[in-house]
């Protein structure tokens, strides 16, 4: 199976987060995903680069988002990283429902749909220094074939 | 793309058709619209139909959630109709549809809020 990647850096606008999660779609298209694993991908990269927005730069739209796609073994690796604020406690900023920014009207799900849509979900973080979300998706046809 | 919105109202029923993508930078813009034309309208209710929505993530929800808050606290419903199989599954996995009734279309909807047609 071929191994690719590439990589490429949005100013922190909202306006970046379509372009951002079609771009890594149409990466990941190579390896044939369902469009449901599509959909999940999108979501998830949706969901990252909106965190790096909000909460890692706190809307300041003149900062970097680096994306990163990974193709390993038919498998994605995805990064999104930002050099924002970073996250204090990030068992609580993953847990279901809990937003900080709830007169945002935030709903807190951002966390528990990239947990859910991709196979695994790493995070690292340092306060001040920015946060950096690994998400992997392996394809049901990678599965199919390695079995 | 972005998001397209079209409104009406029934029978003080404010119905919300959205097209397109709802993520982070299409939901303020639906938010103000929904809240704005709600006044308007003087409606009670609100049906949200998900039909022609192509996209969705966590900051849709908070849109939804936050309508729900709203709607309720002045003595409304919201209800959602024809929602994708993709915003379906986000919907189950937030919990909505334990506060949130769900129906398959909009005439659906409607008789839900005891509006005929």
């Amino acid at each position: 199976m071929m191994n690719n990647k590439m990589s490429f850096t949005i100013l922190s606008r909202s306006e970046n987060e379509h372009f951002a999660r079609i771009v890594v779609a149409a990466f990941i298209a190579q390896l044939d995903p369902t469009v449901e694993e599509l959909t999940d991908i999108k979501t998830s990269v949706s969901e990252a680069v909106t965190n790096c927005i909000i909460h890692g730069y706190r809307n300041d739209p003149t900062q970097e988002i680096i994306i990163t796609v990974e193709l390993r073994d038919g498998e994605a690796w995805i990064s999104v990283q930002d050099f924002g604020e970073g996250i204090e406690d990030l068992a609580q900023a993953r847990m279901p429902l809990y937003t900080s920014k709830p007169d945002l009207e935030r709903s807190g799900m951002g966390f528990t749909i990239m947990e859910n849509f991709m196979n695994h979900l790493t995070v690292y973080s340092i306060p001040g220094k920015g946060t950096t979300v690994e998400m992997v998706k392996v394809f049901s046809k990678t599965i199919a074939v390695v079995k | 793309m972005g998001l397209a919105c079209e409104m009406r109202c029934k029978n003080r029923v404010l119905i919300v058709r959205m097209q397109g993508e709802l993520d982070h930078h299409t939901a303020e813009n639906l938010r103000e619209e929904i809240i704005q034309q709600k006044e308007l309208s003087n409606c009670i209710h609100i049906i949200m139909n998900f039909q022609n929505l192509s996209f969705m993530d966590s900051s849709g929800l908070g849109v939804v959630f936050g309508r729900f808050k709203q709607i309720r606290s002045q003595g409304g419903e919201l209800v959602v109709c024809s929602v994708p199989p993709s915003i379906h599954r986000i919907f189950e996995m937030s919990g909505l549809y334990k506060v949130v009734p769900y129906v398959n279309n909009e005439e659906a909807a409607l008789d839900f809020l005891g509006v005929t047609k």
